[in-house]
């Protein structure tokens, strides 16, 4: 960034955009807009240099709300918009807001493709267990058996586990947070933000009108301790409303063993530049009620990003071959002249 | 021209030590036999020598398709001639037949008088089964009486001639046919060999023993023409008298493509970004680019064709100029995109390289079928301007016209071209690079009274914002809005006030274009209207049929929409309107549509391009 820019002091303020925000009251989006405008200011880039891309769905009016450049595309194709965009000009930051039908389902495709491309994009996928903007039916997500007004009998598809998928599909950044979880929120979204390539971070939302009891046992305060294990990176993997409780490794997998039983040596330490993503898989799939639900950065691994690649290799071409010269270009190959 | 009827007379073979004005010759072989490049090279060969050239190559949908069989074939066509060339010719003077499959689908195509040049070899038992013979055909009598037959067995004298090139296994020897096929052809023809031994030498540089092989073939098959006196004769098709001076070069509509989009990013000052998914026959055209990156252009291989059209909305809203390019299947795939494009009102084109449809279709094949798809193909009131090439050549000056128009009048652009014009090649003039006007591209920086949907009176246009640039942040989607805030709307008077600007808008677009030229009697008794690669049969035709008398116009449209302002004018003036396409009449439907006019309607949908006979039996049919 240019001097310039770092001396003129941005607030959350002027990341509010003259529109009025149109989700329903309670809505978990209000928090997760209102905690990126307060850790935009902080992160330094000026504004005109912020770009975010949305799909279709609730959450996909973000980028209106939002006093920056920003396009509200069409169904599952923000990652698509974003990859042009930024490699159009790799100067941007470039956010792409999306939800679990918008990514996992009709823009699977494209959500695969980002991340294994690793496009230097900010991905945030605002997870609620349903489709809310079309009023209440079963997504991607929703676990079997999930009765909506599409499936009266309960749903028989079996759900996608996002982090998984985003493990799969190669990404170099993978992390889970939670809407109401503010400072845990807006640690991830800064770690995000710094992070070079695809960072995929699913946001546990809630849909206060289609799905409200989706997220309960992560928010209620009796439950949520023993239910969440925050990831902390070299540390060993311990959690309970007491920290009695840590993970170790029994053969191939993971268990819960109670601290007054074990020694904390005998405990996975968390380390999320793991190259190889066995690890960062297995904490993908560890769910209730056997198991805790890992928070924070799972994987952060360093790899040389798509728009990066593709203007190094503009920069190779000159270099090799000189700036592009359309005369030349023309002439080449076979020519005749007629006097 | 009037003065060179010369293309379907039939090939007299009592004459063939005379000079000819032109000669159509038909290569056929397996798709592994290189038809392609022995056609290419005779081509380039002939066009150096200074005749006008027009090719048309026919391969199949199968990489390798079984060996030996008729949709195994791969064909390429050349038409050489000491005038001004149109097409590709309809019929061969000389067809060089690999195998029996070859003969069998090609032989009624060729003049009665021509030239049959057989590979004896391939006719086996099996290869004869294959191609649905029962009997070997050059064992039976009088089979060939109207052609002269030359029985040449390619595979034996090639492994002949190749005999002590030992680093080379007999299949790779016997890949080295094509070249003795072609120096026979040269013989006949009287051409020089040196283009396509430095050919050989640049191509295959790094294996010296495979150079040595295809020139060694290449020579002795010209040797064998010489020394065998298979031939009544040789052939001299003599160099044009009258061209526009200045420097040539054979181009394909897919290659001057990509030398129009590099051209107008150059002379916008732009980056171009083009990210497409590969499709049949569009793929030539993110080859080309992908090898220039050094102007900068940014190649984008997309997962899927919407991913392809998405990614060139994101980089047109980043201040790119932008390209995509598909066919009909993946034209389908991207129209929801489209109309985000629409709507979001961003420069950026996108090429239709139409192939035989519906559905998969005939992917290797021609059709001018998509028309209607690119104008009404989406959901709700969508206008784009169109606009289509006539010939190879002609596609580098439209590319460059289509992003010109898209960034003048910001909105996204259809290039609609087909797969006989992008696979086929003529000679082109390489225009003179300073001459060339530059494109304005000024993205606004002043924030001082900016809305995103504010417009230029003359053209409707938005100004092109980009990220990055203070002060003008703002939102853009695919939601009704309000014309010049851009904010969203659903009010019923905001959403046909911004529908009727978007249409009023590419409307204007004729103020800006070349009215309809019209070659022949300015009003009389027939028009015929063509638009696309239809162009050399229908300029043929009608010069053919003005020269028998009859009175007869050609105009040929370059811009669907708009169509240009003259046209109703145009329309009223003839009696009868005669529209060639290869669909089922799309042009006519619109004319119809349009101007409420009477459109007779020559429709062919086989895959090929039209025969000039086909279309001069129509005007005569019309006017006799």
């Amino acid at each position: 960034m240019s001097e310039v820019m770092e001396e003129k002091t941005l607030t959350r303020k002027d990341f509010v955009s003259d529109q009025e925000v149109r989700w329903c009251p309670g809505c978990g989006d209000y928090a997760i807009l209102a905690q990126m405008q307060k850790v935009l200011p902080d992160l330094g880039i000026p504004r005109e240099n912020i770009v975010f891309v949305s799909g279709i769905g609730c959450s996909s009016r973000f980028p209106y709300y939002m006093n920056t450049y920003g396009v509200h595309s069409i169904h599952g194709r923000a990652p698509a918009i974003a990859t042009g965009v930024k490699s159009a000009n790799p100067d941007l930051s470039v956010w792409v807001i999306t939800g679990d039908g918008d990514a996992l389902s009709i823009g699977g495709n494209h959500f695969l493709h980002c991340l294994r491309r690793n496009v230097d994009l900010k991905v945030l996928l605002f997870n609620n267990r349903i489709y809310g903007l079309t009023k209440g039916q079963y997504s991607p997500t929703s676990l079997e058996g999930h009765r909506t007004k599409s499936s009266p009998m309960g749903s028989i598809d079996y759900p996608l586990h996002p982090l998984s998928v985003a493990v799969s599909a190669e990404a170099t950044f993978v992390a889970r947070t939670q809407d109401t979880n503010i400072k845990h929120l807006s640690q991830i979204l800064q770690r995000a933000a710094a992070h070079k390539g695809t960072a995929f971070v699913e946001i546990y939302q809630n849909c206060v009108v289609f799905n409200p009891t989706a997220w309960d046992h992560t928010t209620d305060s009796d439950v949520k301790d023993d239910n969440i294990l925050y990831l902390e990176d070299g540390k060993p993997l311990i959690f309970g409303k007491d920290r009695d409780k840590g993970i170790r490794m029994n053969g191939l997998q993971p268990e819960v063993v109670n601290l007054s039983d074990v020694d904390e040596q005998e405990l996975i330490v968390h380390n999320e530049s793991e190259d190889n993503p066995h690890y960062a898989y297995m904490l993908s799939r560890m769910e209730d009620p056997h198991m805790p639900l890992p928070f924070g950065v799972l994987r952060s691994v360093s790899r040389p990003t798509y728009d990066e690649l593709l203007l190094d290799q503009v920069d190779q071409a000159v270099e090799q071959k000189g700036r592009g010269d359309l005369d030349q270009l023309f002439k080449s190959g076979d020519t005749w002249t007629v006097e | 021209m009037a003065e060179n009827p010369a293309v379907s007379e039939a090939f007299d073979h009592e004459h063939l030590a005379d000079e000819r004005r032109s000669v159509v010759i038909l290569f056929s072989g397996d798709s592994g036999d290189g038809m392609q490049l022995t056609g290419d090279q005779f081509t380039n060969t002939s066009a150096v020598l200074g005749n006008d050239v027009s090719t048309f190559p026919d391969f199949p949908a199968e990489i390798r398709a079984p060996a030996g069989t008729i949709p195994g074939l791969s064909g390429f066509q050349v038409n050489f001639s000491a005038d001004e060339l149109y097409t590709a010719g309809d019929s061969p003077q000389v067809l060089v037949a690999m195998n029996p499959a070859a003969l069998k689908a090609n032989l009624s195509e060729l003049d009665s008088g021509g030239i049959l040049i057989v590979n004896t070899d391939a006719f086996t038992r099996n290869n004869l089964r294959k191609a649905g013979y029962d009997a070997n055909p050059l064992e039976e009598e009088n089979a060939f009486g109207e052609y002269e037959l030359v029985k040449v067995p390619l595979t034996t004298l090639t492994r002949n001639a190749l005999e002590d090139i030992d680093s080379l296994s007999t299949q790779a020897r016997d890949k080295c046919k094509n070249a003795f096929a072609l120096g026979l052809v040269y013989w006949m023809f009287s051409r020089p060999l040196e283009n396509t031994v430095r050919f050989y030498q640049t191509k295959f540089a790094k294996m010296p023993d495979v150079v040595e092989a295809n020139t060694r073939a290449l020579k002795a098959g010209y040797n064998y023409g010489d020394t065998i006196e298979a031939f009544s004769g040789r052939v001299r098709v003599p160099s044009r008298a009258v061209v526009e001076p200045g420097i040539y070069r054979r181009i394909t509509g897919n290659e001057a493509v990509v030398y129009g989009l590099v051209t107008a990013a150059q002379k916008a000052q732009l980056p171009l970004f083009y990210g497409s998914y590969p499709i049949t026959p569009a793929s030539p055209i993110l080859e080309g680019l992908a090898g220039l990156k050094n102007f900068d252009v940014r190649t984008f291989q997309a997962e899927d064709e919407i991913a392809a059209m998405c990614s060139i909305i994101g980089a047109s809203f980043a201040g790119s100029l932008s390209a995509t390019a598909s066919s009909g299947p993946g034209i389908a795939l991207k129209s929801e995109a489209i109309n985000l494009a629409v709507v979001m009102e961003l420069p950026m084109v996108i090429i239709n390289v139409q192939r035989g449809g519906p559905s998969t279709g005939l992917p290797t094949k021609t059709e001018q079928a998509d028309l209607l798809e690119v104008l009404f193909g989406r959901n709700g009131e969508s206008p784009i301007p169109v606009v289509a090439p006539a010939t190879p050549g002609e596609c580098f000056f439209y590319a460059l016209e289509a992003c010109r128009i898209a960034i003048r009048h910001m909105t996204p652009v259809f290039l609609l071209t087909d797969g006989y014009i992008a696979n086929s090649s003529e000679p082109w003039k390489i225009p003179d690079v300073d001459q060339i006007e530059e494109i304005k591209a000024g993205n606004r920086t002043d924030p001082e009274g900016y809305q995103p949907y504010m417009r230029e009176a003359e053209t409707l246009a938005r100004p092109w914002v980009v990220p990055g640039t203070p002060g003008l942040e703002h939102r853009v989607g695919g939601l009704g809005k309000q014309d010049v805030t851009g904010n969203v709307s659903y009010d019923p008077e905001d959403h046909e006030h911004i529908v009727k600007t978007r249409a009023a808008k590419v409307a204007q677009i004729a103020n800006f274009i070349s009215p309809l030229q019209i070659d022949g009697p300015e009003e009389g008794d027939l028009l015929v209207l063509g638009w696309g690669g239809t162009y050399g049969a229908i300029r043929e035709a009608v010069t053919r049929c003005q020269a028998k008398g009859y009175s007869v116009a050609r105009g040929h449209l370059r811009s669907l929409n708009p169509f240009p302002s003259n046209l109703a004018d145009v329309l009223k003036r003839y009696r009868r309107v005669l529209v060639p396409e290869l669909n089922m009449g799309q042009l006519a439907f619109l004319l119809q549509a349009h101007y409420l006019v009477e459109v007779e309607k020559l429709n062919k949908v086989q895959g090929r391009p039209f025969q000039i006979r086909e279309i001069m039996e129509k005007i005569e049919a019309l006017l006799d």
